[in-house]
Parts: C-alpha cells; structure tokens; sequence
C-alpha cells in the first residue's frame, strides 16, 4: 500500500561540517475534495474491501443490484461523498443494505474511494494525446522546463520515460499540487561552497560525503559536502499549480500525452 | 605418503620434521577452550562475533586514533558470484575461512587474500529463502570447519584440503526450511539455527556431534501441545508459527548458557490469525548447551504484527548495573527498543527506544511491552526492516557504550490478511509498504538498489548510534544519508569501523563519534568488518559488494 500525501514530509537539509541535520516539516495536507481525485493508496485499499464486504451482492462489476450502479455511480439515493458514507454506516434496512458499522472511517473512505474512481485503482480521467501534447508544447508551457526525446532545456526533470515510471494518479497529483507531490530525489539543491559560491542545480543522487547536480547552467557538478558552507533543499517546486490554467478535460489530455512518454529503447 | 614412504621418511629426517608439522598442527587446532578464550589470542577470531561475549571488540592496538589515517588497502578477494556478502570471516593462525554465497567456502591467506582451497557445495535445488541466498559464515572445532546450507544441511568440511567429512540434513528444504548463519561451537557441540519464517516454518534451535553430525538436541522455538508456552497460541497456530533463528547466538561459560534470538512468527503481518503471544517467538532464549533445555527466555515482541524479528546478536557484558557488579545482556532490538536484561536470569532491567517508535509506549513493571497498534493504513515505526536488525552491533570495555547500526526516521504501512497455510509456501498475510513522502516515491528495502540514490533520506537515513547502557541515552550519532547493514566493530584503541550501503568505509573514534578515516568501496557494505594479526601486522577486513578489502598500515 502506498502512503498517502497527507503524511507528507518536505526535507530540506542543512549540512555543517560534514554532519547532516534533517529539518523535516510537515506539508500541508492535501484532502480528496474533487470528485475523481482519490488517493491511489485509498483506491487500492477499497479495492480489496469491495472484493471482501461489498462484491457478494453488488457483484465484481458493481452492478448486480437492480437501480444501482456503483461503477458508473448511479445510486438509488446517494448523491455526495457524505451520502455514501451515510449509506455504508446506517446500511438500508428496507432494501437488504447492511450496516458497515465495524468499518474504520478509513475504511469507509478507501471504499468509497475505489466506487468514485469507477472501479480503477488509478481512477484519473484520462483524455486525448494529440490534444495533449498540444497542450504540453503551448498553453501548459511544460515544455519550457521539461525535456522530451532529446528535445527542450534540461532545467526540470526529463520526461521521455514517464509514461513507464509513473501512474495517472501521480500525474494528476504533481499538477495539481506541485510541491508537496514532487519526488524528493528531483528536489532543487542550493548549494554555497565555502568560497562563497552558489551552486544551484537538480539533484541526480547523493551519498553521505557528497552530492551530485545538473546545474542551471546544465552542467554536471558533483560536490564534497565538507566543502560547502550550506546545501538545502528549494521548499517549493518551480513548476506551477494547474489546478485553475488548466480545465479538468485539458489536464485529462495532458495526462493522456504524458502517458504515450515510454521512453526511447 | 603411504605407510612405506613414512616408515622411510622417518628414519632419515622423520623427527625434526614431525615435530615442526606437530607444532604446526597444534597451532591450527581449534579447541573449545580457545575458543572460549579467544580474546586472549586477539591475532585471531576465532568465532562468528569475535567471542563467545559476541562483542565485537578487538584487543588489537597496532592500528590506532593517530594512525588510522595511514591504512592502505593490501588485497581484495573478488567473490565469483554477485548478491548481498553477509559473510563474516573467520581467522585462524594466518588462515582466513569464508563462505561465499550461496554455500561456498574459502580458505585464504589471511596476509596475501591468495586461496587455498575453495569448497562448492551443491544445494539441493528446491530451497527457499525470503531474502537471498545468503550464508554467513563457517564455524571451527579442531580441523574442521561447520556451514549450514540453504536447503538446511550441515556440512562439516577439513580445513585443510576443504573436502567435505560428512553432511547431514537438518531440516526438510522442501518446506522451506535453511540455514544462513554461522554455526556455534559450544563445547563438544555445533549448534545451528534454522530460517524460513516466511514460510510457516517451526523453528528451532539443534545441536550437533562435531565427529558425526548425529543430532544431539533440538529446542523449538515455538512449543508443542503439552510444552510449556504453548498456550501462548491458539489451536494449531503453532504448527506453522515461525521463530526462526538465522543470526548466530552467544555463549556464557561460567553460567553455562547458550543465548539465542528468535525471529518473527508467521504469518508475519496478521496477528489476528495467532491470538496470543505466540512464545517464543520475537524473544531471547537462554539455553543449558549440553541438553537444549530451556532456563529463560523473554519476549520483546509478544504477538508482533511487524516482522520485528529479534535476530540480533545477543551482547553479553560485565559492567556495574546500579551500583553492583551485573552479568548483563545489552539488545538493541528491530522492534526499536534497546534492552539490558539479566543474564543469569532473563529479568528484564530496561527498555528505552533508539529511534522513533509507535506500536509501544512503553513498558509495564515485568518488562511487558505496552502495545499501541497504529490502525489500518497508518505508519508504523520503526517500519518492516526494524530500527535495527540482524547486523552485528560491538560493545567496547574501555568506553563502556554499545554501538549499533540504526535505521532512522523509517516507517511502514502495513497491510493484514487472512493467510493459507501451505507447508512449504509463503506465509506472510499481508504486506507492507515503506512510508515515502509522496505516493509512487521510491521507498528502501532488503538491500541496495544501485549506485544513484532516488529514494533520498526523506524515507530514512542510517546512523551508528553510540548508546549508553545505563541510560539508554545516545551518547553520540554517526548520520549517513542512506540506510546502513553494516556491523560494527570496535578496539582497544577506541577505534570503530562500520560500513553501509553507500559503499564507504568509515574509522571513527569509539569515543567521540569523529570520523578520522574512510575509504570509497564503492558497493553496500552487509557484513561485520573484523581484526586480525599475521606476522605481526594488523589487518581490517571488510566485505563490499562483491570483494573482500583487506587493510592495515602503510608500511
């Protein structure tokens, strides 16, 4: 089960004299408020929940139950988040529904999670590629920092493989919300050495006694860590939120175009 | 030579010769009384951890504080085969004896790293082992040298020629059950352990006749009906309970007590399934080593729902406990507790956390955990792989501090379910994930990845910590940036070297946490360095990804 961002942690890191001292501060939380926006952890966990408690009589397809249709959401009732969860405590009585009253409230938000996504554990909205990549290239402006196949600036992460290495969800999740979703290894480093000089790059990996860079001015810096007066780690990701540039059918197309990146063989 | 030829040879220069070839001989038999007084011959290592006290504390002052800077690599041994090297060595009068993975063994010149022997064993081809095909090490007793296998044999094999004498089955491979540690020679026996907690195994712990491998005793860790502590399970949850043993015990002559860590119970993940405290599983158990009866034991993890395996080495020292002379045994535990119990009597003394923990808050006043379960989907810490694990820690007389291998800011979310039982099939119910700062983040497991680290110390970072027994307290905190399963090993001349999984190896002063000195070995450092003396020149030796680096003073 993957952990979900609500325990987020952003890592910044001061270095003094060879010794590294983690300053670890919480992020804010990020809620499921927007219909088809589930944690993909929640998803999963449903997943199992719905196959165990909820399968026997709504059937693997969720559709078993004359009037409901949980996969496409149609419900007898039910409309909001709250109704559900309203359902799944109080059960209906007068249509055989039994009460989940033994469910955590986790639980009953993994389920609910894996009805709104439709079923899929990766539950995102997924649109056209063409259209996409149109986006990518323009009104997006992903391209001004993004690499792909060998084209654009090296400054943000290259993305010719992310189709391979990462899911709708975490797409979904890093336009939405930049910085708190971002992988820590792709964090920005500052580094100033003890001359005075300020080195910030991408980081690439990094060890005890040293750390590595694609710097601004695209170089490849590897640095001592004793060597430098300060190494921290940028809080906040240079990439932009496109929860209002973007509407939910362009991000479904830029998603869609992100997913056909599987990288060059 | 045939009789012929020896009935001529010693009439012409027979005698001169057969004394300097007896002096030899004598010299390279390993007795139990030297074994029992190894730190009296700190030239060699005579057993897995050094000493029967397993504290990992060498005598040896050749290479010191001021010094250690001038160390130089001398050889490097290259293994044939890749995968996690757990081994550690042994030194026996300028021999050095290995395993290499899964059951090879290795006879070197300890001065040269040039071999002498190799001894291939044969798996039986049906074993199955959780976490690799690892083999830590050989034991010795006289001329021979002892390894158990993964398909759970034991081989007894001539240290000189590295032919194997006899070889017996300890255990049925085919229900998963192996042996990956080290053996112990207590005495006239070989005592052995067998792993497979994964896999619904019972375990045990078995003691061997060194001449003819016929079984002497056998303890199981997880007793049967009528046994005292099988009322700790429920129905015949004890038939596929785990308690597997795969790290090498410890041994105290005076009171005649072999000490043992037991590992998880099974399923690893879904307490639920084993109501009860599931004994003696996640526990310590000390043992009479002439009959395999038990004299005590505490848990440290009753009824574990974490895979908190208490496979640590059993650290035995002498030290005042509040004000009076105290036989003590110092653990720092998976479950993330460091311990000080009694020895002679398994009472518990304390238990203060090493690293973050939140499935205990505490204890009560018979050393009972105070369980405080995080709820479904939440964090657990220490996560999967343990504030600590099977990796040896050391213990130094002169700074009178215990020094371990920590995983910090390590949590896992662990997922339960309902497990079949399927003798010789996997056992788990349920499964865990690495708590990583976003979803889809890169987490650590068993083992390094590679050489770029895209997991970053947001999902933990290692750390030696230097704890105060009395206390618990940490005195000082050697921080790397990635996880570290490196043992520890300490001198006399207040030394300490470690390794971890970024390949560096670090000298640094046992006192202070300083480091003085460190060499880029480039790949994950998984065993215990150790100390040895040939012709008078100390040598530390470390394994590295796939070598064997052996160091000592620039001449």
């Amino acid at each position: 089960m993957n952990f979900t961002p609500r325990h987020l942690i952003a890592a910044g890191m001061t270095m003094l004299l060879g010794a590294a001292v983690a300053h670890l501060s919480a992020a804010q939380a990020q809620t499921a408020d927007h219909p088809g926006q589930y944690d993909r952890a929640d998803v999963e966990a449903g997943s199992r929940l719905y196959g165990a408690q909820c399968a026997g009589c709504h059937g693997v397809n969720g559709d078993q139950v004359v009037g409901v249709d949980l996969r496409r959401g149609t419900f007898k009732t039910a409309v909001s988040d709250d109704d559900l969860v309203r359902v799944l405590a109080t059960g209906r009585p007068d249509t055989g529904m039994p009460a989940f009253a033994g469910f955590q409230p986790g639980e009953i938000t993994a389920v609910i999670a894996f009805i709104r996504a439709g079923f899929d554990a990766d539950g995102v909205k997924i649109g056209t590629p063409a259209r996409g990549q149109a986006l990518f290239t323009g009104k997006g402006g992903c391209a001004t920092c993004h690499r792909v196949n060998g084209s654009g600036p090296h400054v943000a992460s290259d993305l010719s493989d992310i189709g391979a290495i990462r899911s709708p969800a975490a797409m979904q999740r890093v336009l939405l919300d930049p910085t708190p979703n971002m992988v820590p290894a792709n964090r920005t480093l500052q580094a100033v050495t003890r001359d005075g000089r300020t080195i910030r790059g991408r980081r690439l990996n990094e060890d005890t006694y040293t750390v590595q860079l694609l710097d601004d001015q695209e170089r490849l810096v590897s640095l001592v860590k004793a060597d430098l007066r300060s190494l921290e780690a940028v809080a906040t990701s240079s990439m932009p939120s496109y929860r209002t540039s973007l509407t939910p059918d362009e991000l479904a197309d830029v998603i869609a175009y992100l997913l056909t990146l599987k990288g060059l063989r | 030579m045939n009789s012929h030829a020896r009935a001529a040879f010693g009439r012409v220069i027979g005698p001169a010769l057969i004394a300097f070839a007896a002096s030899t001989l004598s010299a390279q038999q390993v007795t139990s009384a030297r074994i029992q007084s190894a730190s009296e011959e700190p030239q060699n290592w005579l057993t897995y951890n050094g000493t029967y006290a397993s504290q990992r504390y060498s005598l040896l002052r050749q290479i010191d504080v001021s010094n250690v800077k001038n160390l130089e690599l001398k050889w490097v041994l290259p293994n044939q085969v890749s995968g996690a090297w757990q081994a550690s060595p042994l030194v026996v009068d300028g021999i050095m004896y290995l395993t290499q993975r899964p059951n090879d063994v290795l006879a070197v010149d300890a001065k040269t790293g040039k071999v002498f022997w190799l001894y291939r064993y044969t798996n039986a081809g049906n074993q199955q082992v959780c976490c690799g095909a690892n083999n830590r090490g050989v034991a010795i007793l006289g001329d021979t040298l002892f390894m158990g296998t993964l398909d759970a044999h034991l081989v007894a094999i001539d240290a000189r020629n590295g032919k194997p004498l006899w070889n017996i089955a300890v255990a049925d491979s085919k229900l998963a059950y192996s042996i990956t540690l080290a053996p112990l020679v207590v005495k006239d026996k070989v005592i052995v352990g067998v792993g497979g907690g994964e896999y619904g195994i019972r375990g045990f712990v078995a003691a061997f006749d060194p001449r003819s491998g016929r079984e002497l005793w056998r303890f199981y860790t997880v007793p049967g009906p009528g046994e005292p502590g099988n009322a700790s399970w429920s129905g015949d949850a004890w038939k596929s309970g785990g308690g597997s043993v795969w790290v090498t015990g410890s041994y105290d002559p005076q009171l005649n007590l072999t000490y043992w860590g037991v590992g998880n119970p099974g399923p690893d993940w879904n307490p639920a399934q084993r109501p009860g405290d599931n004994l003696y599983t996640d526990s310590v158990v000390a043992l009479d080593p002439d009959t395999g009866a038990l004299k005590w034991h505490y848990q440290f993890t009753p009824n574990d729902g974490y895979d908190y395996d208490s496979v640590q080495v059993p650290v035995l020292v002498d030290m005042n406990w509040r004000g009076a002379p105290a036989k003590l045994m110092l653990w720092a535990n998976r479950n993330g507790f460091f311990y000080v119990l009694d020895r002679a009597t398994g009472r518990f003394l304390s238990g203060t956390s090493f690293v973050k923990v939140n499935w205990a808050s505490g204890f009560d006043e018979n050393g009972r955990p105070q369980q405080t379960p995080p709820g479904p989907g939440q964090p657990t810490w220490p996560g999967n792989q343990g504030g600590t694990n099977w990796y040896s820690p050391s213990f130094s007389p002169r700074t009178e501090l215990f020094y371990v291998s920590a995983w910090e800011n390590y949590g896992s979310v662990f997922r339960r379910e309902t497990a079949g039982f399927d003798p010789g099939r996997r056992f788990v119910g349920g499964g865990n994930q690495p708590l990583t700062p976003t979803p889809e983040s890169p987490g650590i497991g068993i083992g390094r990845r590679g050489p770029i680290n895209n997991w970053t110390d947001a999902v933990g970072n290692g750390a030696v910590l230097a704890l105060d027994p009395r206390t618990g307290e940490v005195k000082w905190r050697f921080r790397q940036y990635d996880v570290t399963d490196s043992g520890i090993l300490t001198t006399a001349t207040d030394l300490l070297f470690t390794g971890g999984r970024e390949g560096y190896f670090h000298a640094l002063d046992a006192r202070t946490g300083a480091l003085l000195w460190k060499a880029s070995l480039g790949a994950q450092i998984v065993n215990g360095p150790m100390t040895y003396t040939v012709d008078g020149v100390q040598y530390v030796a470390v394994i590295s990804g796939n070598s064997l680096y052996a160091f000592a003073l620039r001449n």
